[in-house]
């Protein structure tokens, strides 16, 4: 039995106390957790951490990571992938289905699963494919991956967009049955053939292929009409304009049942790096323009955007190191999301902590039906946290995946995520992530810590 | 003003960069004129001309130049499967870089690719870029207003820039490296833009471009009155990507043929980098009037591509005694 009492921690900003947590539960808060900390049987220790100036939110949930496993193991596995979410104060990842095999069947799904729990560093809950093979051609057998083992609510051919018209309505349709979620990479295809960057002036100027705001746009309008029509739930990933915000907001105020992400990146980086022709600036959907990075920072706020998703997709150095046409889209996310939010929530001056843990864990938990992520900091709670430092700025490095696309390189960034708690377990202490994972580190040890404590 | 250590792109040139180059070009040209022709400046340099895309003209200009100037010359033609993939443009720079290359001319498919070279630091010789997808061609656009500058000025013309010469670019603007460079370039020098096409073949923003947009050719040749026009090649696959119609419209709308030869200034140039489609952006008529520079425009290339490796390569930022 573990026993931890977090000293002056300051629960989403608010004055400091303390907090015991006992196995994997929040057992105590406040002059109680000192007390029973104190009081408790003295065969068994409790080790105080000292943590003041530390904010305390619940552990981050991404709906939208690329583990890469199985498949291209090169670039990530679910292991790299899952201690780097734990760098970046994640207890859940949501893996995306364009691995190889695609994770089109409950087969695939549970192998992804199972190796989430073999790793110990956060839930890793698979994104089932909407269509076989993500082709769009076909539905995926839905029902088997959401009553398999891994449990799938959210299916995404992310990467892809569902763009055919009547097999997204039945998508939709069919998901109600075990109250899924379509989560849709917007991207009218046709429209985006060769397509390199933001289409407006830079890309006028650096003669790369276009892709063009409406091309995001006329897919999201589609979408929240089909699901409005069918009664259905559908999320929309990574919004990148100023347009598909504006249709966001009209849609929820018309009722309809959507929620929509934004990225670290588009809430921070304009296609004015694509000046440098660096792929690492290269991404899908693409770096916009400075006003709809404003205009996705006040969607996150105004609550218009639900959550932020990293889009964590790494890729190996020679997808990046050569010229521009021949790249692959996608850049590193998990250990730059929370920064990121503290920059557009907090140091902004305009929300509050508890924007950001509905943003980065309420909601995303929410909206992937995880009943276990995303609980409010009180007593019974699972103990998932994530204790972030606003005082103190970083360099953005990404230490924990196996590539290194890293755009963020170079800056500064405030909001380090010094502890994270991962079902009572310490995936990263002291800015450290952790030697080995909760199942592993678990059954083995309880002997050992306490006489070393002791 | 120092030599420069590449050429990616016209904006690289201020407006006396650009003037010195056209002015040694003008040297160069005389040196064309002679019986030998040939200088030993750059002996014992290595050019390498890097062709990732066909290009017989613009390699053979750029050879004959190197070699005018008793360069070392090696053709690498890098088209084919083996460089379909992405990295070899890292291992084929690399591979120049062992081989001790002074200077890389590349031509290639990607849009910066140029750039990509000269910064990625996979190889130290000067970079120039001979056009990089459908981003810019700075020596093609240096030739152009070489050829501009040569007409209007003659033998006068060194010294001068091209203040207040009205320049029109007809044609696949969108798709078009030649006019990007163009555009640079005649803004650095003075000279007014203005662009023809059908908005399909425009930028969907062209808001930071310094040119006057037009549609219609017959109300910009009217209202205008160019001092020169320069007619873009269009590639028949756009026609199936939906950009525009059919040839024959194409043609008829934004062609230059005969009846917009005659509304022409008497001394106005009628400009067209080559390879031409004559019957579709151009007419046999207009191609072979006197008002075309088809054939200077060629001969102009090897003066001025002469001139940027002079200034690249020989650390010599003018050119006396040749
Ligand atoms: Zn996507």
């Amino acid at each position: 039995m573990s026993k931890f009492l977090l000293k002056n921690v300051s629960l989403l900003g608010e004055a400091p106390t303390d907090v015991l947590i006992q196995d994997d539960l929040i057992a105590a808060i406040g002059a109680d957790a000192a007390g029973k900390a104190a009081n408790h049987d003295s065969a068994e220790s409790v080790e105080i951490i000292d943590c003041a100036g530390l904010i305390a939110v619940p552990g981050l949930v991404d709906l939208h990571t690329h583990l890469r496993e199985p498949g291209f193991e090169a670039s990530e596995t679910v292991l790299s992938g899952t201690r780097s979410a734990a760098a970046g104060g994640f207890t859940a990842v949501h893996a995306m289905a364009n691995t190889s095999p695609v994770a089109d069947t409950a087969g695939v799904v549970e192998q992804v699963w199972s190796l989430g729990l073999v790793a110990g560093f956060a839930d890793v809950v698979p994104v089932g494919a909407v269509t076989v093979g993500l082709e769009g051609k076909q539905l995926a057998e839905l029902a088997a991956m959401a009553d398999s083992r891994a449990q799938v609510r959210v299916f995404s051919d992310d990467g892809k967009c569902v763009s055919d018209p009547l097999l997204m309505r039945r998508a939709l349709e069919y998901v109600k049955a075990f109250d899924g979620v379509i989560a849709q990479h917007s991207q009218e295809p046709r429209l985006t053939e060769g397509a390199q960057m933001n289409e407006g002036i830079v890309s006028a100027e650096l003669g790369l292929v276009g892709w063009p705001a409406v091309a995001e746009e006329s897919i999201i309008a589609r979408d929240v009409l089909l699901a409005e029509h069918v009664g259905s739930r559908l999320h929309v990933c990574h919004l990148s304009t100023a347009g598909s915000v504006e249709i966001v907001r009209w849609a929820k105020a018309r009722g309809i049942n959507v929620t929509a992400e934004v990225t670290p990146h588009h809430l921070l980086l304009t296609d004015e790096l694509a000046r440098s022709y660096d792929a690492v600036y290269k991404v899908n959907p693409p770096l916009r323009t400075q006003a709809d990075v404003l205009a996705l920072r006040e969607a996150l706020i105004d609550g218009t955007i639900d959550i932020i998703a990293t889009d964590h997709a790494p890729h190996p150095d020679e997808s990046k190191d050569c010229e521009w046409n021949a790249a692959a889209f996608g850049m590193l996310g998990l250990e730059i999301a929370a920064s990121v939010a503290h920059d557009v929530l907090i140091a902004s001056g305009k929300s509050t902590w508890q924007r950001f843990a509905e943003v980065l864990s309420h909601n995303p938990s929410k909206i992937g039906r995880l009943a276990q992520q995303g609980q409010a900091i009180a007593v019974g709670s699972i103990a998932n946290l994530a204790l972030i430092d606003p005082s103190q700025t970083r360099d953005a490095v990404s230490t924990e995946s196996r590539s290194h696309n890293n755009p963020y390189l170079g800056l500064k960034v405030g909001g380090e995520v010094v502890h994270t708690i991962y079902r009572g377990y310490f995936t990263k202490r002291d800015g450290k992530v952790a030697a080995g994972g909760r199942n592993h580190a678990a059954p083995t040890d309880v002997n050992s810590a306490a006489k070393v404590s002791n | 003003m120092s030599s420069l250590k590449h050429l990616l792109s016209a904006a690289d040139l201020s407006r006396d960069a650009a003037i010195n180059l056209l002015d040694i070009a003008e040297t160069m040209s005389s040196v064309n004129d002679r019986e030998i022709k040939k200088l030993p400046t750059l002996r014992g340099k290595t050019v390498v001309n890097l062709f990732f895309e066909d290009s017989t003209r613009t390699r053979i200009s750029f050879e004959l130049a190197a070699k005018r100037l008793s360069a070392d010359v090696i053709n690498f033609s890098a088209k084919g499967s083996s460089v379909s993939k992405g990295e070899s443009l890292k291992d084929t720079a690399q591979t120049l870089e062992a081989m001790g290359a002074d200077g890389v001319v590349i031509r290639h498919p990607a849009s910066g690719a140029a750039y990509t070279l000269a910064h990625s630091g996979w190889i130290n010789g000067s970079i120039v870029n001979a056009g990089d997808g459908t981003h810019e061609h700075p020596t093609q656009a240096l030739l152009d207003a070489f050829t501009i500058r040569r007409r209007l000025h003659g033998a006068a013309s060194s010294g001068k820039d091209l203040a207040g010469v009205k320049v029109a670019v007809v044609g696949d603007v969108l798709h078009s490296r030649v006019a990007r460079s163009n555009l640079l370039l005649l803004n650095t020098l003075g000279a007014e833009v203005h662009l023809v096409a059908p908005p399909t073949l425009l930028p969907a923003n062209s808001s930071a471009w310094n040119a006057v947009i037009h549609f219609s050719l017959d109300e910009m040749l009217q209202t205008v009155k160019p001092d020169a026009v320069m007619m873009l090649r269009v590639q028949l696959e756009r026609m199936n990507a939906a950009y525009f119609p059919s040839e024959r419209e194409y043609a008829r709308v934004w062609g230059f043929n005969a009846d917009r030869l005659a509304m022409l200034r008497e001394n106005a140039l009628l400009m067209h980098p080559g390879p031409m489609n004559r019957g579709l952006e151009i007419s046999a008529a207009a191609a072979d009037s006197p008002n075309s520079t088809v054939l200077e425009q060629v001969a102009n290339g090897v003066s001025v591509r002469m001139a940027v490796l002079f200034n690249l390569l020989s650390g010599e930022r003018s050119i006396d005694n040749v």
